[in-house]
């Protein structure tokens, strides 16, 4: 069992929850990922680490509510526990010797994009950053970004926050303006990512993407998160979750993705009177 | 007087079209009167040829005699001398291909049914026994197990017996391994498989769920924290698929995620988290174990019509007889000489949000035949020109094996590997070219048995018993 340590809301759907897994923390690296169940009949999902404590032996995941796991991990509190929690799993970012990177965040992923941000800044490497929400409600982890970044632009859909727009806007208008990135790194929706890369291409700037296709097990069991990279058959729990962005088959991505979209409609709609029968 | 009856005692088993629609185990297992009518057949030859059959050499006419005493207690200490889970070798092992096969009764006639007698003993034990078993004084010396399937339990096991303090480290949330994830209820039920993984817990075997080795924790840091020796079980690894069109639709699943999907996490239950897709119609592409356990697994599913699709013919098929002939008596239809060259999909060029847009419609094959032996001596099959057909499905399952997982050798400094990936062991120990680490099992062999995984894990116990204890 894993002990809940802290949780905080960042907005009415994302939460921020610290879990005690001294393993775990031990080993993790920014772009990796953890396996969790929340109960014993729980489905195992995955969720890219958005931080650790190696002294507290904690591990931090921000996630999304959006399905029936997330809604009953976000109904946990700070003292309950979780059954499993599994990892580090997949291969860490690869920060190491750049010097000039744009990181480009969307929604829940910028959760995942903040300790990259955070490492690369760590290592003396000039980061700039566009981080792109719907709403102002739903904008997160701003001031972290911050301290983090070089240079920072804030998009939401509406404008309601930020600059309005997407997240290619400011990222198209600084390659133009003749900004060098010996990378950009993109962490979000697929469609988002799959914009990213179209938008870096004519520049010719390695676009990096992090990856998180359907798995079961995480460790090179299933197949089930397999993707078409560069014509080849690659399994994102092992070989990724970053990817070369110009290699990746998007659309079959996105196709994929939504293998069980009727079930999680059905197992949401469950969850939800269920917890209003309990209310 | 023995039994002369050429004929083994039939297992019981349930009606095929019963059986099909539900998860029950399938062979129902022998009554006390008939194991003692068979164990009766048992001639209990000198030479014991049977012994000679069995991977984890177990003294087969010893426990037999004590079947036919009705000493069944006595018969299941025999038995686990020399195997750490019999409940489960009497039910998966292919006996017919070991044990069996050297029997003399078999010459004229049909052999023995050991893997049947040894079903029932462990059962009856299971049954019957309340007694924990007695736990072995410690030595003092710690070994770590790297996956607890079958070759890791049966090191485990054998080690912990010799007092050793074994802990197994499992990257899943739960202990067994495959026979957890990948072996079907209805072939070997989990309440078994928990009931032996508590018997190891009962010898003082120490399991650690949720660490991977090779992620959570490296090997070089097993032995910093002060294990003496380290075996590696880790299992096969990443599935294979054939690198045809329509491999990425909604629908074409490994056999491995399908059935990890419903064996380990459930799927087949009503109200499970995890879902699985309900097909109506399934082509499984293979013809080993796995691929029954696939077909048949979708039948229980719902599915009203499943294939099995493989190039070779039947004689060539890997799978056990007793599997096979067990799912053409639920109705998989068996497609032989047949091999698949594209997956459908649909996509409504109309309406790119259409629902059904990337779900698997159909499988497209072609007809094989035979041609002249290779190198290996085996028939290669050759395509059929203008053969080409298509089976109307909505799941496919791939189950044409596996490759090594990279975790473990990836991050372990001085561990050789094959050309195929498989971990390098000397044969007679299973010890790596890695000073105190032993490996066995499918992470050695490639997929393999779950009996050759567990005589593998029973000789590194051994040889790790024999390292330790000559340096205490």
């Amino acid at each position: 069992m894993y002990r809940i340590t802290e949780k905080r809301s960042l907005n009415p759907t994302v939460t921020l929850m610290e879990i005690e897994a001294p393993y775990v923390a031990a080993s993790a690296r920014p772009g990796q990922f953890v396996i969790l169940r929340v109960d014993e009949e729980g489905e195992r999902i995955p969720l890219t680490v958005a931080g650790y404590d190696r002294e507290k032996g904690t591990v931090r995941i921000i996630f999304q509510i959006v399905g029936a796991t997330t809604s009953a991990l976000n109904r946990k509190n700070v003292g309950d526990t979780i059954t499993d929690f599994a990892g580090p799993l997949g291969k860490p970012t690869e920060v190491e010797g750049l010097k000039k990177v744009c990181v480009v965040g969307g929604g829940v992923g910028c959760a995942i994009a903040l300790p990259i941000a955070e490492e690369l800044h760590r290592l003396g490497c000039e980061v700039h950053t566009v981080i792109g929400f719907r709403s102002k409600d739903l904008l997160i982890l701003e001031k972290e970004f911050a301290a983090a970044s070089d240079r920072l632009a804030v998009m939401t859909d509406d404008g309601s926050a930020g600059r309005q727009g997407v997240v290619t806007v400011p990222l198209g208008e600084w390659l133009e303006a003749g900004e060098n990135y010996d990378e950009i790194i993109t962490i979000g929706p697929l469609i988002m990512m799959k914009f990213v890369v179209a938008t870096a291409k004519p520049y010719n700037v390695p676009t990096v993407v992090s990856m998180n296709p359907i798995m079961i097990d995480g460790t090179g069991m299933c197949g089930g998160c397999r993707l078409t990279v560069g014509g080849e058959t690659k399994f994102a729990c092992v070989d990724g979750p970053d990817f070369d962005g110009y290699l990746i088959d998007f659309d079959e991505a996105m196709s994929r993705s939504t293998m069980y979209r009727d079930f999680e409609a059905v197992r949401r709609e469950e969850e939800c009177n269920l917890f209003r029968g309990n209310e | 007087m023995p039994n002369m009856s050429q004929k083994k005692n039939p297992m019981p088993v349930q009606d095929p079209l019963v059986r099909a629609r539900n998860f029950e185990e399938v062979a129902l297992g022998y009554g006390e009167a008939t194991a003692l009518d068979e164990a009766a057949r048992c001639l209990n030859c000198k030479n014991m040829p049977c012994v000679s059959g069995c991977p984890v050499n177990i003294r087969i006419p010893a426990f037999i005699a004590k079947v036919r005493e009705g000493d069944f207690e006595g018969a299941y200490r025999i038995i686990t001398e020399s195997s750490s889970l019999p409940a489960v070798c009497g039910r998966v092992c292919p006996q017919e291909t070991q044990c069996e096969s050297k029997c003399v009764r078999g010459i004229k006639g049909e052999p023995v049914g050991i893997g049947r007698l040894e079903r029932f003993v462990a059962d009856w034990h299971n049954e019957h026994a309340s007694a924990a078993p007695e736990r072995p004084a410690p030595n003092g010396h710690r070994v770590a197990v790297v996956g607890s399937g079958p070759s890791g339990l049966s090191c485990a096991g054998d080690l912990a017996k010799r007092g050793y303090a074994v802990t197994v480290f499992e990257a899943l949330h739960v202990a067994g391994g495959v026979l957890m994830y990948g072996i079907p209820e209805f072939r070997l039920p989990k309440k078994i498989v928990r009931r032996e993984i508590e018997t190891l817990r009962g010898l003082g075997v120490d399991f650690e769920t949720n660490v991977i080795i090779g992620k959570t924790l490296t090997v070089d840091q097993l032995f910093e924290k002060g294990f003496e020796a380290v075996f590696i079980g880790s299992g096969a690894g990443l599935p294979r698929f054939m690198g045809i069109p329509g491999e990425a639709l909604k629908g074409v699943y490994s056999a491995n995620e399908y059935l990890t999907r419903s064996n380990l996490m459930g799927a087949y239950r009503e109200g499970s988290a995890t879902p699985i897709l309900r097909a109506k119609r399934v082509a499984v592409v293979g013809g080993g174990n796995v691929a029954m356990d696939a077909a048949r697994t979708a039948l229980r599913l719902g599915a009203e019509k499943v294939y099995i699709v493989y190039r070779r013919s039947m004689d060539e098929l890997p799978a056990r007889r007793e599997e096979v002939e067990h799912a053409m008596e639920e109705g998989i239809d068996f497609r032989l000489l047949t091999n698949p060259v594209r997956i459908l999909g649909y996509q409504n060029e109309n309406d790119r949000r259409d629902p059904k847009n990337g779900f698997v419609t159909g499988i497209e094959c072609v007809r094989m035949e035979l041609g002249e032996p290779d190198a290996s001596g085996r028939r290669s099959p050759v395509e059929i020109p203008d053969s080409a057909f298509t089976l109307d499905v909505d799941a496919v399952v791939m189950s044409i094996g596996t490759s090594p997982n990279p975790l473990i050798k990836s991050t372990t400094e001085g561990l050789t590997v094959n050309r195929r990936g498989g971990i390098v062991v000397e044969e007679a120990t299973g010890l790596t070219s890695k000073p105190g680490v032993y490996a066995g099992g499918d992470a050695v062999t490639g997929a393999a048995t779950v009996i050759l995984a567990m005589g593998a894990g029973k000789t590194a116990a051994a040889a790790i018993h024999a390292s330790l204890s000559d340096n205490a």
